[in-house]
């Protein structure tokens, strides 16, 4: 391994931080650093992601939010490389456990991908296959990963996994179909094939998305603790703040393919620092709130991802960018971190302004 | 499921019965309903200037002159349970299954189908063969390299394949490979039984003439599932997996662009097996086909009423069977 | 949306939806799926119902016999006092008029050969009303009504996003000015920021023409805040309905408790306070429901009267009332409300 892992970095100890210096990867478990995908269609350039960085330790749950299309779920098969076709355009690094994947050989992110990492999606039901049994799909993420085994061994593997994640009868259920579960079952299955090889990073794209809050409310609560037996990083991915406010130690606000805010989950949510984020809460109806009289939206729609406005991509939308001299539609915000630790943002707003509005504006309408 | 697969076999067998019963409508009571009298129409079943008695008699034969739900009964009974027709002083009896009397050649039709069978299913068995490897083949690396030079030049290929007439590319081939250069001279039918190779050999132009069309389709169709297929979230669950590219091609992807085409599959050949009417009299093979034709030609009803009723009978049955193989294959059809 | 004490526009008695089940040689009827099996319920003129609950709970099923899209098996639904139960098509033509239905996907429920003015005008020319101004000129201020631009008129579907889309969608449902909206699953398939800008509009709609709604959604948070009734489905029944407040303050059904947990709420520090009561299994299918209080087979307060004698619905507080043997938030001491 050309990169040696540094020692803890205590100057940046919580994950969360910016990496912004060159050259080897700092301690953090998985560090995504200036990751750019971009697809070439008919239509122009869509930059799906666009300059995404963050990082995050073992043991530790990251949410990355945002709306459709705001890049989310190709941000996350990105990590994956799983962007095979010709038109994508992956660039950047991905530092999993010291090893670069961009640019590493297919082959080797092949062999890590369902080992070291692995992935469940939003719709439980397409993504398993139709015509193999939910025994057969665990049993072969775990045989292609250990050609040894056995299929009796599989097998039992494969039951273990299920009764794991709390399927009734699992010596019984191991050969049904997956429509013959029901939506929670099936992402428990998914969520059985994922863990079958033990992977340290586990990354989950709206995984409760499909499903019914009874059933998100337990798995959520399944996520939260194969988390802790296994001490697993996990990245969740959710358009959901309750979800991330439910399961995360820190967030990502994306917006338009990019990072408009990251930091530790309750410092994010008490005290947000970017319009955007600040729009997304005041927007949100609550259960646990009288009703106020209207709600807040962000005007305007999310931008074509083939025509990102220049500057800061949000300010056709925010109702601040005319405090910064011009500076939000020509010049693009970086990341930069704000006085509380690991929490950063990328908004041309002094931190002063910030404070100003967030309490002023924002605060009494949450 | 196996109620399933007994409620198709009766509408298959109930399917059948309307067939025959359309097919001898077409052929009996059209003419009647334009206007020809039974003697005119009995005059067809003995080829020109026949002999009152002659007429009589077929008239009598073919129960022209009873109703019509009993000729058909007579028909249908004759299938299942033999039939015996007067000609003259004459008696000929014809076996189970009797399919008519041709008054033309004097003979019972079936035995003369039975014997022309074979050929019709080595030619399209063999063709088969052939069209289901290179389509499918062809099909899957197309899709897979979608955009490639391989994909456009096969499937330029492809759309030629649909679209030239089969008399068109079975009369090239012979031109180029039996008179130009005569690689496969002096074609003519060989029973497997008798000269496996020679059968082999005779038979390869007929083949690929008939599979050129085939694989054709079946290329363009399996490109198609393909593209479909591997478009599909279970299969970037299958790549997630960390699957090789080709278990994840051949064991996710394939596995489901099959599918659909086993049932073309099926009903292609069932149709094939009815007279590969085309490719048999290009290449003068002597099979159902070609009898068919002939029947046509010499306007001989009871063989037309024959070759007519089989061609349902294989079409029907390629769809029964196609129709169980995909709950075979399908589990969300068979646990319903 | 002022709660007024306006008469029932609607009532719905007992109404019961079956899909038959048909199955083996004879294609016989061997169950059915209970999709909806008697609901009481009425809605106010100038309210909105709002009705949650699970997956498959039957609250499509509801919507649709509402407009009657379907063909209710049994019961009665009133409108302005009249029996619109089983008025055939030709009847129920100027009812059309007055009820009208805005659809969960705004991407299938707009034909995409048609453009904006042809789809929002469509209800004005099959009806054959008579504008002022002409069709054109009603359409392109029901957009702006809408909150979409007048030069809309002449762009199809595609060429908008899924909130503008929905707006098309309550454009067309408003074009002949209806007295009662069935709203299924109106934001379900957008994103927050778009979703208030929707749940506004509507507010604002029915501030501004009087409208009453009835409100399908399972997202407790969206149901909250559009309300002033709401109703808890569970397997094709109404196990809890009442007045908003009094709902979400103190509900009353296990079921409804369990619900409300279950919804994960954006504040990270409450997070370790919350009590979540965790559902265990999954709903049992509506072809062969639970018998007698049909929540038991989940339920944490089931006891045996709950396996054996139904729940009458009981109005504990004034306007609340619920489906339970044993209530939650409710001392049993304490005198129910005026039977
Ligand atoms: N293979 C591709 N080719 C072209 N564009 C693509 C491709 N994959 C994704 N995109 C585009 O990239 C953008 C981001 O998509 P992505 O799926 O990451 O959004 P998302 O944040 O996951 O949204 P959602 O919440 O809807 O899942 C979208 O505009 C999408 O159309
Ligand atoms: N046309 C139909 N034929 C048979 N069963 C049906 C039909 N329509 C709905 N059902 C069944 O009726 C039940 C209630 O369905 P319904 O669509 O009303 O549920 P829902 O509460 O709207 O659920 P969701 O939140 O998923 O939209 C379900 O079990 C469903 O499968
Ligand atoms: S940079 Fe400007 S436009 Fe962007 S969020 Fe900050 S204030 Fe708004
Ligand atoms: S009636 Fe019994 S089982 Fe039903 S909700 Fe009430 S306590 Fe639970
Ligand atoms: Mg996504
Ligand atoms: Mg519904």
């Amino acid at each position: 391994m050309k990169h040696l892992p540094l020692g803890p970095n205590h100057l940046h100890g919580r994950s969360g931080t910016t990496v912004t210096a060159e050259g080897p990867p700092d301690s953090a478990f998985l560090s995504v650093r200036d990751l750019r995908i971009h697809f070439a269609t008919d239509d122009g350039l869509v930059r799906a992601v666009d300059g995404l960085s963050f990082r995050l330790d073992r043991g530790r749950t990251l949410g990355i939010v945002g709306e459709s299309g705001s890049g989310k779920s190709v941000t996350s098969l990105g990590i994956m490389g799983l962007h095979r076709s010709a038109r994508a355009r992956v660039s950047g690094e991905v530092w999993l456990d010291g090893e670069e994947l961009v640019a590493a050989d297919p082959e080797r992110v092949r062999q890590l991908r369902g080992r070291k990492m692995a992935m469940i999606f939003q719709d439980p039901l397409t993504a398993m296959h139709p015509f193999y049994s939910v025994g057969q799909q665990i049993m072969e993420a775990y045989r292609v990963h250990h050609p040894d085994a056995h299929r009796k061994e599989a097998r039992a593997r494969a039951v273990e996994m299920l009764t794991r994640v709390g399927i009734p009868q699992p010596d019984r259920r191991v050969d049904d179909y997956p429509h013959q579960f029901s939506g929670g079952m099936r992402q428990r299955a998914m969520i059985a094939m994922a863990l079958v090889n033990d992977p340290d990073l586990l990354i989950a794209d709206e995984p409760t998305t499909a499903l019914d809050v009874t059933v998100q409310a337990q798995i959520l609560d399944l996520i939260r603790d194969l988390q802790r037996e296994t001490g697993s990083a996990v990245v969740i991915i959710t358009h959901d703040l309750g979800v991330v406010a439910e399961i995360a130690d820190d967030i990502l606000v994306m917006y338009a393919g990019r990072c408009m805010e990251n930091g530790p989950a309750e410092d994010v949510f008490t005290h947000p620092q970017h319009p955007y984020t600040w729009g997304l809460l005041a927007s949100m109806p609550r259960i646990n709130r009288e009703r106020k009289e209207r709600l807040l939206p962000i005007e305007g729609n999310p931008p074509s991802l083939i025509r990102v406005p220049p500057g800061c991509p949000f300010h056709p939308r925010c109702r601040y960018a005319q405090l910064t001299d011009g500076r939000s539609e020509t010049e693009v915000p970086s990341l930069v971190p704000t006085d509380s630790p690991g929490h950063s943002v990328a908004c041309h707003l002094t931190p002063e302004e910030r404070r100003r509005i967030f309490t002023e504006e924002i605060a009494p309408g949450l | 499921m196996t109620a399933y697969i007994v409620r198709r076999v009766i509408a298959a067998i109930i399917l059948l019965i309307v067939v025959t019963m359309i097919t001898f409508a077409i052929f009996f009571l059209v003419p009647r309903l334009a206007g020809e009298t039974s003697t005119q129409l009995a005059a067809q079943y003995v080829g020109r200037d026949p002999s009152p008695d002659a007429l009589a008699a077929v008239q009598k034969n073919l129960g022209f002159d009873q109703p019509l739900y009993q000729q058909w009964w007579e028909f249908a009974h004759g299938i299942v349970a033999g039939r015996t027709f007067r000609y003259g002083p004459d008696a000929s009896v014809c076996h189970v299954p009797c399919f008519g009397y041709s008054f033309k050649s004097h003979l019972p039709v079936w035995p003369e189908i039975t014997s022309r069978l074979p050929v019709t299913i080595s030619l399209a068995a063999g063709a088969a063969v052939i069209w289901v490897i290179t389509g499918v083949a062809i099909g899957v690396l197309s899709a897979l390299k979608r955009g490639s030079v391989f994909d456009r030049f096969s499937m330029g290929l492809a759309l030629a394949g649909v679209s030239l007439p089969i008399f068109f590319t079975a009369l090239l081939s012979l031109a180029l490979f039996s008179y130009k250069w005569p690689v496969f001279p002096n074609l003519q039918y060989v029973p497997i039984t008798q000269n496996p190779v020679l059968w082999a050999k005779n038979l390869v132009l007929p083949w690929i003439t008939l599979a050129f069309l085939y694989s054709a389709l079946y290329a363009r169709l399996t490109r198609a599932g393909m593209l479909e297929t591997m478009s599909e979230d279970y299969i970037r669950t299958a790549r997630a997996k960390g699957l090789p590219e080709r278990q994840v091609v051949i064991r996710h992807g394939l596995r489901s662009a099959l599918t659909p085409i086993i049932t073309i599959f099926g009903l292609d050949l069932g149709l094939l097996l009815g007279g590969a009417v085309l490719t048999e009299t290009a290449f003068s093979l002597p099979g159902v086909g070609q009898y068919a034709v002939e029947a046509i030609t010499d306007n001989d009803l009871p063989k037309i009423m024959a070759v007519t009723t089989l061609a349902a009978f294989f079409i029907v049955v390629a769809n029964l069977v196609v129709d169980v193989l995909y709950v075979a294959v399908d589990p969300r059809v068979r646990y319903r | 949306m002022a709660t007024t004490d306006g008469e029932a526009l609607l009532q719905v008695d007992a109404l019961v939806k079956h899909f038959p089940i048909r199955k083996g040689l004879l294609q016989r009827q061997v169950g059915a799926v209970r999709a909806v099996d008697g609901v009481d319920f009425s809605v106010r003129a100038g309210e909105t119902l709002g009705v949650v609950g699970e997956s498959g709970c039957g609250k499509t099923t509801t919507g649709r016999l509402l407009v009657r899209l379907l063909e209710p098996t049994d019961g009665r639904i009133r409108f302005e006092g009249r029996d619109i139960t089983h008025l055939g098509t030709g009847a129920m033509r100027p009812l059309r008029r007055d009820i009208q239905m805005i659809f969960q996907d705004p991407y299938s429920s707009l034909n995409p050969r048609h453009t904006v003015g042809t789809i929002v005008g469509a209800p004005l020319k099959l009806q054959g009303v008579k504008t002022d101004q002409g069709v054109k000129k009603s359409v392109q201020e029901l957009l702006e009504l809408c909150g979409l631009s007048p030069e809309h008129y002449n762009r199809y579907p595609h060429e908008f996003s899924g909130g503008q889309r929905q707006r098309i969608g309550i454009a067309r449902a408003l074009a002949l000015r209806p007295k009662l909206i069935v709203a299924d699953e109106p934001v379900s398939a957008l994103d927050v920021s778009i979703q208030a800008q929707v749940v506004n509009l509507l507010d604002d709609l029915q501030d501004e023409l009087g409208l009453t709604y009835v409100i399908i959604a399972h997202d407790l948070s969206v149901v909250r805040h559009v309300s002033d009734r709401v109703a808890v489905m569970y397997l094709g029944k109404i196990v809890e309905l009442g007045d908003r407040d009094s709902l979400y303050r103190a509900p009353l059904h296990p079921y409804t408790v369990a619900l409300m947990s279950a919804v994960p709420v954006p504040d990270p520090t409450r997070k370790e306070q919350r009590e979540r009561i965790l559902l265990t299994g999954d709903v049992p299918s509506p072809v062969k429901p639970p018998p007698a209080c049909r929540f038991h087979t989940r339920c944490w307060k089931a006891q045996d009267i709950c396996r054996e004698v139904e729940p009458p619905i009981r109005e504990l507080r004034t306007g609340h009332a619920v489906a339970c043997h044993f209530p939650e938030n409710f001392d049993a001491a304490e005198p129910p409300a005026a039977a």
